[in-house]
């Protein structure tokens, strides 16, 4: 599974960051955690609000910055 | 190597202390002048602006809903109108960069195209929320309104400029897919429009009148009857805005409503204070001197002259403000001399743009865009700072 947080680097992405690790680590899943900071790729990915948080290339809720629950409801319901 | 430089750092340390002039006057007088300045603003803002500012930001983002605006600025969208929202829509967004570039981006290459893209890059760093409000009470209403004004219609001419220097190119590009907002939610359902309005008007309606300047003697107006009764009208807004928590709101939206007005605090106040104390240290109380001599600061941006405006164009543009720190530093330079034009020109050009941020810029839209762009922000900042500067006179 790969996670990807998209953000330019602001408190707001480092929480998500955060929370993603937490939530990975909770459901003691393999996932690979990589941030994002090229401006130009966040836009291809149609994103305008950051932080967004992107499992397997399906992007979340863009411009919030999902709970370690959220996160791990989202990758239980990717995975089932 | 690493020893030799250890060695060097405690003899220029050792060097640094013992010549430290500690009974000169223009060395002791900035560090008082600093804790004078953030004396004056714990005293003086901290409870009537600040917190109903963050109050308001955090109630922004909260019930909100960012994306009925944003909406607007998708490529199917009517220009007209999808340059006034880029020119407007700053107002309801957060504070910083790392929200307006993504922002930006997205409008250029998903979006509405180069010339909203261009007037949403422009104005929404000078009309939200916290800036306006912080400049109004800080730097007076004049200042701020014509803030907000300065901005939302110069971004609106920057971005149709931009638009027809290129032309061609733009119809040439064409834009691949669209943006995707995430789904829309309405924050809002739980209170009619009235209510909401309330709501917001109870926050603004204290700070105003708690804030109500003094008026000068021998003022029969309007303005002095408030200034008399101004704490009823303060206190009225705040048991207004009680009411409204306790009958109108459940508690589930209004602690998330607390959290991000801490959110917002915690990621602007120390820059806040930081920038107070260095304005201080630098500039010393309006009146006062800091490090900087006064005639320095007067002889560069003083009066109304082409040349101030100009430079104080230049230095906004290139120079980085942390949110909201402009304000700041420009109250130091307002009273250290500098003229009421070249303050303007620089909050419209300052935190629009920053080396920093132009990189960042060039890199979504090339090195010639991005050049024509911060020389139209240099013009229209220098231009409209003359002409402000002349009004106020």
């Amino acid at each position: 599974m790969k996670i990807e947080i998209l953000g330019l680097g602001c408190p707001k992405c480092k929480k998500l960051f955060q929370n993603a690790q937490q939530a990975v680590k909770e459901l003691e899943i393999e996932a690979e955690i990589i941030k994002t900071e090229d401006l130009n790729k966040i836009t291809e990915y149609g994103i305008i609000m950051t932080p967004a948080l992107v499992i397997d290339n399906e992007v979340l809720n863009p411009g919030k910055i999902l709970s370690v629950e959220e996160i791990k409801k989202a990758i239980n319901s990717l995975t089932s | 190597m690493k020893r030799n430089l250890k060695f060097l750092v405690i003899i220029g340390g050792f060097l640094l202390l013992y010549f430290l002039p500690l009974e000169s006057f223009r060395f002791r007088n900035p560090f008082f002048e600093a804790l004078a300045m953030l004396n004056i603003y714990a005293r003086e803002h901290v409870i009537f602006s600040l917190i109903p500012a963050f109050l308001i930001a955090g109630a922004i983002y909260q019930f909100m809903d960012q994306n009925t605006f944003l909406k607007y600025l998708g490529a199917k969208t009517n220009k007209a109108l999808a340059y006034f929202v880029a020119s407007a829509s700053g107002s309801i967004l957060t504070v910083c960069s790392c929200t307006i570039l993504p922002l930006f981006s997205g409008i250029y290459k998903k979006g509405a195209g180069l010339g909203p893209a261009i007037a949403f890059l422009y104005s929404g760093p000078a009309i939200n929320a916290l800036a306006i409000i912080l400049t109004a009470r800080i730097l007076g209403w004049q200042l701020g309104l014509a803030r907000a004004l300065g901005a939302m219609l110069f971004s609106v001419i920057i971005g149709l400029c931009m638009h027809f220097i290129f032309l061609s190119e733009e119809k040439e590009r064409q834009a691949n897919g669209e943006f995707q907002l995430g789904s829309i939610e309405n924050k809002m359902n739980q209170r009619n429009g009235l209510q909401n309005i309330l709501y917001f008007l109870s926050m603004i309606g204290f700070m105003v009148f708690a804030n109500w300047a003094k008026p000068q003697t021998g003022d029969e107006s309007l303005w002095s009857m408030i200034f008399q009764y101004k704490w009823y009208l303060a206190i009225g807004f705040v048991l207004l805005f009680i009411y409204i928590l306790v009958y109108w709101f459940k508690k589930e939206e209004v602690i998330p409503w607390l959290e991000s007005s801490w959110n917002f605090t915690q990621q602007i106040m120390p820059l806040l204070f930081l920038g107070i104390f260095f304005s201080g240290l630098l500039l010393g109380r309006p009146g006062e001197e800091g490090l900087i001599p006064s005639r320095f600061i007067a002889s560069l941006v003083g009066g109304n002259s082409l040349g101030a405006n100009f430079f104080a164009s230049i230095v906004g543009a290139f120079m980085y403000f942390a949110t909201c720190t402009e304000v700041l530093v420009l109250q130091g330079l307002i009273g250290s001399g500098m003229g009421q034009g070249p303050a303007l020109a620089l909050l419209l050009a300052g935190p629009a743009l920053s080396l920093p941020n132009m990189l960042v810029i060039r890199s979504v839209i090339g090195t010639r865009k991005t050049f024509i762009y911060v020389t139209l922000v240099i013009i229209i900042a220098t231009i409209s700072g003359m002409v402000y500067g002349s009004l106020v006179q």
